[in-house]
């Protein structure tokens, strides 16, 4: 018998507005007494199910595993991902990798090697939460267990948010409306309170400020990242962010990373800049299919970060200039 | 055999996934055989044989491809059958949101494309809502947020199905998808099998070949629109 079949259906309706959104989206009328639901959809008519598209047994089916699911997205976000173990296969000659490598909330991996060795296919492999399945015939744990297939394939528990730089905007909606549509369905108590604060720190990451009214069509490539990246902190389900490189132009990505780090998530990035790639704990390097090295970025490496960032810097400046008509005449002084 | 019907709207990506979880399924030694479905014409036959895949096509013409597929099922079974595969998969593009190929005990699949915007999950009918699983293309085209809002709309639009991002160019998320169809359940036969849900009456006057516009032409199975002023107007 059903969990819900006896429940008066307003109930329902106040208890769970997707039911409400539902019962609408099949085009029936929302039912304004208190009769159960099973006696509701007893006494609906054969030809307003057919227009519904859904027989009585679905559509108490649906109600109830719907509700179930509200349920779980609720429980799930309280479940935390604190790491993931990534246990190594082979490169494309079939050389192991004899590897079993920790990565921990709160930490930036970076992932390096020339195009095509293989560093999509890592990516994909932590995405997809492979187990020995791929053809790199590597294992991904959760928090140190094999995950369940309901995290390989439940849709909103999916592990990994991923920002590529190729990525458009369908809809037409304001910054404002659009993030508060996310946070509607990451089912955050105080949406429009949660959004604000989005594009606040989103406006912290992008040199150039936006008006939350702005539609997001307009925004410039550094805004888009700046708003993505502080969406993928502070809104995203995935503990696990996987970034294809973060452009110089209009972002500024120490902040950028400090924030994802600050939300606790596992920040994983594609890239080549040595900026970059020299701020994470540690990079990956991709050999012919493989994993080649994990190296601990050293003492002498963040020296010569801080010396790399003095040189980004100046040339930032003169950009400044530049866009302000000045001439660039002056001398450089470089770091010594 | 095992026997998969593959429904989304047009050009949403049916034959990009079905073709990068092929070339898995294929890897792994089994015979892969297509039947498609379309109402004009399609080139979708080449692209399968390109690959080695053997296909079959139905074109529906001035019918309904999904009727037009419910009533040569079993012949596509046969045929199947005399091919040898392991796994025939059908291919087919429901016109209007609201008829659906699928068929009870027989593993359903409903492609359905990011790029449609977050609220289409909504508008599909029983081809989505009663789908075992929901495979969303062109992910890669949209935002990360909206890859979310798309993915919740879909499972509060079937909260029963598994659903997965594939990429049907690169082929990203094939694996899962292949995974999935190589444990369909098998399909003996389907005399007496029945659809999941009934397919749309469409017996109106021009389903029957009537042109004239006008209600004196409108004779059978004729349903006519409510327009609130006038609803209004008429109150006593
Ligand atoms: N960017 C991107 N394009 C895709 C993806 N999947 C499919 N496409 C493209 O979308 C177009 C339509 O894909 P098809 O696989 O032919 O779509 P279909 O649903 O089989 O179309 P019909 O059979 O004609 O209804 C093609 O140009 C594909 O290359 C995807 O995941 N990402
Ligand atoms: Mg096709
Ligand atoms: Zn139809």
């Amino acid at each position: 018998m059903s969990r819900f079949a006896t429940t008066p259906i307003q109930q329902l309706l106040h208890s769970y507005p997707c039911v409400e959104e539902f019962i609408a989206a099949i085009g029936l009328a929302t039912p304004s007494d208190g009769r159960p639901l099973q006696e509701w959809l007893t006494r609906l008519s054969d030809e307003e199910l057919l227009d519904a598209g859904m027989e009585r047994g679905q559509i108490l089916n649906h109600v109830e595993r719907l509700i179930a699911e509200v349920e779980a997205m609720a429980d799930g976000a309280a479940e935390k991902v604190t790491h993931i173990t990534l246990l190594g296969g082979h490169d494309k000659s079939g050389r192991p990798e004899a590897l079993e490598l920790t990565l921990r909330a709160g930490e930036v991996v970076c992932v390096v090697g020339p195009t095509g060795s293989g560093k999509s296919r890592l990516l994909a492999d932590i995405e997809c939460l492979a187990q020995g399945d791929t053809p790199t015939g590597r294992r991904v744990l959760i928090n140190g267990e094999v995950p369940s297939d309901e995290r390989r394939y439940g849709l909103d528990r999916k592990l990994v948010a991923q920002l590529s730089q190729n990525m458009n905007f369908v809809v037409d909606l304001s910054v404002r409306e659009f993030i508060t549509m996310h946070a509607h369905c990451r089912q955050v108590g105080d949406a429009e309170t949660t959004a604000e604060q989005v594009i606040a720190y989103a406006n912290r990451l992008t040199g150039e400020q936006f008006s939350p009214e702005v539609s997001v069509t307009q925004l410039s490539g550094g805004q888009t990242r700046a708003l993505m990246i502080a969406d993928a902190a502070l809104l995203s389900a995935s503990p696990v962010v996987l970034i294809d490189e973060i452009e110089n132009a209009g972002v500024d990505r120490k902040r950028a990373l400090e924030l994802l780090v600050g939300g606790e998530k596992v920040v994983i990035i594609s890239t080549h800049d040595p900026l970059l790639a020299l701020r994470g704990d540690r990079r990956i390097v991709i050999r012919n299919g493989g994993i080649a090295a994990v190296l601990e970025t050293s003492a002498a490496e963040r020296y010569n970060l801080a010396q790399l960032e003095a040189v980004d810097a100046a040339v930032m400046t003169i950009r400044d200039q530049l866009r302000r008509g000045l001439r660039i005449e002056e001398a450089i002084r470089w770091p010594t | 055999m095992q026997l998969i019907t593959v429904a989304g709207s047009p050009s949403v990506g049916k034959t990009s996934v079905i073709l990068r979880s092929c070339e898995q399924l294929m890897r792994s030694g089994l015979r892969v055989g297509i039947a498609k479905f379309d109402s004009l014409s399609t080139s979708d036959d080449q692209l399968y044989r390109q690959r080695g895949i053997p296909v079959v096509t139905g074109l529906a013409g001035s019918l309904c491809p999904d009727h037009y597929f419910v009533s040569n099922v079993e012949e596509c079974l046969a045929w199947g059958r005399r091919q040898g595969l392991d796994l025939l998969i059908s291919e087919s593009a429901g016109l209007c949101n609201r008829c659906s190929p699928h068929i009870e005990g027989v593993l359903a699949v409903c492609v359905v494309d990011a790029l449609a915007g977050v609220h289409t999950p909504k508008k599909i009918g029983p081809m989505l809502r009663l789908a075992d699983l929901v495979v969303i293309t062109k992910g890669d085209i949209v935002s990360q947020v909206e890859r979310e809002v798309f993915a919740y709309h879909v499972r509060l639009a079937n909260p029963a199905a598994r659903a997965l991002f594939c990429n049907g160019i690169t082929g990203q998320g094939a694996l899962e998808l292949a995974a999935t169809l190589r444990a369909a359940p098998a399909t003996p036969q389907l005399e007496g099998v029945r659809l999941r849900f009934p397919m749309p009456a469409a017996v109106c006057p021009y389903c029957v070949g009537e042109t004239a516009i006008g209600e004196t032409h409108q004779r059978g199975n004729v349903k006519k629109m409510r327009f609130a002023d006038l609803a209004t107007a008429e109150a006593p």
